[in-house]
């Protein structure tokens, strides 16, 4: 594991010292997005499968007319996709995709709170012992007992993007 | 909403200005006489001048000022127009342009060669270069008055003017006006203060003034109507012309005279010719500040994107008013039904005024080529006529602005390939100037535009002689003469012998084939050895709605374009199982293959007992489409996919449907070609 993925990213945090965020679960696991960038919070809709896309986002939504990808983010980790449960609520976030604004579903097995992270509880993912792969993680967050991931969606979606042929059928 | 920012509006009415200054210019090269043009030049320079120093784009403004002095001397009659002039001004437009761009820039050296050509230009035609302004009125007073004697007669004109309350807000400044009549010449100005309000009703941003004015001149009617030129439209005068200079006359009240009516008649030789002037001016000017006026009035400038989300909340709301519906006729409340019927109808008529919304005429498009091919006969040196048809028919506006760059290549190849020089179309015994026709019509749902020239047309033994040599086709092979043609379409082929400034390296015409297949469009050529080619394109009216059929495969709905589909059929289970494993289908006399969208979806499902083939064409190519059900015609309102289903090339788009859902677009082209090699697969494992 290379340094540079031991340190804290700066573009996360951009000079502050506490951020917004989202807090949600997937897997068993907290999870984090900058509130900010969470455009709304669904319940589930019907999904249209896309034969012949990556299984990550291998299905489209209607969001107020615009026809958008949800993603799995368990799937981008190699993990199994579960069912679905009454907690299950779809993220609707804006992300750069190759210079391109675009509006992307989440799919999360259930959705906390917006709550406040201090940059001094933050540190780098392990390298080893966790199931999710670091690369994709941008830091972790103390609260209380417990973590907080703050996933690197950027990362997580253009790898994905680039190798077009992981993952699909 | 943010306010939109002040610069960026000035650069899309200075990028207006100057394609008004441009068309004025290209209309007046064909008639040198046409005043009518010169002042519209004239008055866009002006403009351009005024609003780029008050955005700050001083270079702007300072180059312009040169232009505008140039074509004030044409206007008053010093200089007569010139090709030259109007070729220099044209070259001018465009650095006008870089100056708007690039305001910093370092322009200096452009400016001055560019200024140079124009004076040259001015003086060739026979101006002094720089004259003073008051030597050109007194220069240019004989000609427009030609009853008045030689003799600088005074002449008294009493007026009353006013203009809308509303004026200073558009930063027009009467005071400087006033100013200019003054020097005109001896001049008494009244205000007529009645109209100004008590103070709690005064806005102070408007105008309230009436001016009654007397001036004694020397100069000819015409000068005053140049102070006033650039309100004309909006002001109010009423002029008279009177002979004695009298205090009383103008200290009363000013009646609402008629315009053009000479009260006094002592200075019979001057009168009447300022009278007869005046009444046929006034009589033309009226008209055009009306059509100004009601054109204003008629055209708001939106941003594209606004139109793109109204559109947006369209489509909701028109899958919000299908939902309604549906409940309403499970309720079996009739008032309900009536309401949603209501609403029904509402919502269809207002996606159909949406879709009007959308389109612009061609005219913007076809504007741009006058001036290319104006360019292009200078530099190939032939002699060309640019003739357009049918610039009012409408087309989307995403389409227009793809449509640009193809088009731009095809207008050059016919200038540079098509059409020969002077002296071989004399000896073929054609008239020497070579014509170039573009035109656009709508025919059903689709907009045609054709690029003929009369030139020499396509050579197809050379079309077919390159093709084989760079492998496109095999020797000798056997092709219809529309393939044959179709062959310029192909990357990286050009059968210019020699590589020019303006085509010849063979980019650009498969650029032309691959924006229009994007635009699921069309290509036909028709060529006539030594009677010219004529490349017709047909793209659909609309980028954002097309006619489609909906099918379901499996569990998931597919929207198929309907003007590929050829026809409908059922695969009858008898077929269905013969056909395993070779998966050709005999229609009528010919066999097609056929792709199971079930399997190529992996869908899991079971098809369905009656299943259906639609048969779908792509130019020479057929294939049958198996689905589980045809549900009906559908009006899909196409959207597109995201970068991160890019990839799956099976689909070109997604649509809403009335339900909600969404149902995926196939893509035509693509499946064709994987049936195919599902096939060739199939062969090779067999």
């Amino acid at each position: 594991m290379s340094e540079a993925l031991r340190k804290i990213p700066d573009h996360l945090w951009d000079g502050r010292e506490e951020l917004e965020v989202l807090v949600f679960d997937i897997a068993g696991e907290m999870f984090a997005l900058e509130a900010v960038k969470v455009q709304e919070i669904l319940d589930l809709l019907p999904e249209t499968t896309v034969p012949g896309a990556k299984r990550f986002v291998g299905s489209v939504i209607n969001f107020r007319g615009k026809v958008i990808p949800l993603a799995d983010i368990r799937l981008a980790f190699g993990m199994q996709a579960s069912q679905a449960t009454i907690d299950s609520r779809i993220i609707v976030i804006e992300l750069d995709i190759d210079g391109e604004p675009t509006l992307t579903g989440i799919r999360t097995d259930k959705v906390y709170e917006v709550t406040t992270l201090l940059k001094a509880a933050g540190e780098p993912p392990p390298s080893v012992g966790m199931q999710w792969r670091p690369d994709f993680i941008d830091c972790l967050v103390r609260r209380g007992g417990e973590f907080i991931i703050m996933p690197n969606l950027h990362r997580i979606f253009s790898v994905h993007h680039e190798h077009s042929a992981t993952g699909s059928q | 909403m943010s306010f939109p920012d002040p610069i960026a509006v000035f650069r899309t009415e200075a990028a207006e200005l100057l394609e008004q200054v441009e068309t004025g210019l290209l209309d007046l090269n064909h008639d040198l006489t046409d005043k009518e043009q010169v002042d519209a030049v004239f008055r866009g320079l002006h403009t351009l001048k005024g609003s780029g120093a008050m955005f700050g784009f001083e270079a702007l403004a300072a180059f312009t000022h040169h232009c505008e002095t140039a074509f004030d001397q044409v206007r008053k009659g010093i200089v007569p127009a010139t090709h030259d002039l109007v070729t220099a001004v044209l070259s001018a437009t465009d650095h006008m342009r870089a100056l708007i761009e690039v305001p910093n820039g370092d322009h200096d050296a452009v400016s001055e060669t560019l200024l140079a050509k124009l004076r040259a230009a001015v003086t060739a035609a026979g101006g002094g270069g720089a004259v003073a302004a008051p030597a050109a009125i007194a220069a240019s007073a004989a000609p427009n008055t030609p009853a008045a004697p030689a003799a600088p007669a005074t002449t008294t004109y009493k007026m009353r003017f006013s203009l809308p309350a509303n004026s200073m807000a558009n930063g027009t400044n009467p005071l400087g006006l006033l100013d200019e009549l003054r020097d005109l010449g001896e001049c008494r100005i009244k205000a007529d203060q009645s109209s100004i309000p008590s103070l709690d009703m005064l806005m102070p941003t408007d105008l309230y003034l009436t001016w009654d004015i007397v001036l004694t001149t020397e100069q000819p009617r015409s000068a005053i109507d140049d102070v006033f030129i650039f309100v004309m439209d909006e002001m109010q005068l009423d002029l008279e012309v009177v002979d004695v200079p009298s205090a009383p006359a103008a200290a009363q009240p000013a009646p609402a005279a008629a315009p053009a009516t000479p009260v006094a008649t002592a200075d019979p030789p001057a009168a009447p010719a300022v009278s007869s002037e005046h009444a046929p001016a006034a009589a033309k000017a009226n008209p055009v500040a009306d059509a100004k006026q009601a054109k204003s009035a008629e055209n708001v400038r939106v941003p594209a994107e606004r139109l793109d989300e109204l559109m947006d909340r369209v489509g909701e709301l028109v899958i919000a008013q299908s939902r309604l519906s549906q409940l309403a006729g499970v309720s079996g409340d009739l008032q309900l039904r009536a309401v949603s019927e209501d609403v029904e109808r509402l919502s269809g008529e207002l996606r159909d005024t949406m879709m009007v919304l959308r389109m612009v005429p061609v005219t913007h498009l076809f504007g741009r080529f006058r001036r290319l091919v104006h360019d292009l006969a200078i530099e190939t040196g032939k002699s060309i006529e640019l003739i357009t048809e049918g610039e009012t028919t409408e087309v989307d506006k995403s389409v227009i602005e793809r449509l640009a760059d193809p088009l731009v290549h095809l207008v050059r190849n016919s200038c540079d390939h098509g059409l020969e020089s002077a002296q071989e179309r004399v000896a073929a015994g054609k008239s020497e100037t070579g014509r170039i026709y573009l035109t656009a019509r709508q025919q059903a749902g689709e907009v045609i535009i054709t690029i003929k020239d009369d030139g020499r047309g396509i050579n197809r033994d050379r079309v077919r002689a390159k093709a084989e040599s760079s492998g496109l086709i095999t020797p000798n092979a056997n092709l219809t003469d529309q393939e044959l043609l179709q062959l310029i379409f192909q990357p990286g082929f050009s059968t210019a012998q020699q590589v020019t400034n303006l085509s010849g390296r063979g980019v650009g015409m498969d650029v032309v084939k691959r924006t229009i297949d994007a635009l699921r469009g069309t290509i036909n050529v028709v060529s006539h050895n030594g009677q010219g080619s004529e490349i017709s394109l047909a793209i659909p009216l609309t980028l954002a709605i097309i006619d489609g059929l909906l099918v379901r495969v499996g569990n998931g709905r597919y929207v198929i374009p309907l003007s590929a589909v050829e026809e409908c059929l059922e695969l009858s289970v008898d077929e269905d199982m013969r056909s395993r494993g070779r998966s050709f289908i005999s229609l009528r006399d010919s066999l097609v293959p056929f792709i199971r969208l079930r399997e190529l979806f992996h869908t899991g499902t079971a098809p369905d007992p009656f299943q259906k083939v639609v048969v779908i064409s792509t130019g020479s190519e057929r294939v049958g489409l198996v689905v589980d059900q045809i549900i009906g015609d559908h009006q899909t309102v196409i959207k597109g996919m995201s970068k991160l289903h890019h990839d799956v090339a099976t689909f070109s788009g997604a649509t809403i449907l009335g339900d909600g859902g969404v149902a995926l677009i196939l893509d035509v082209g693509h499946l064709v070609a994987e049936g195919q090699h599902q096939e060739a697969h199939l062969r090779a494992a067999g």
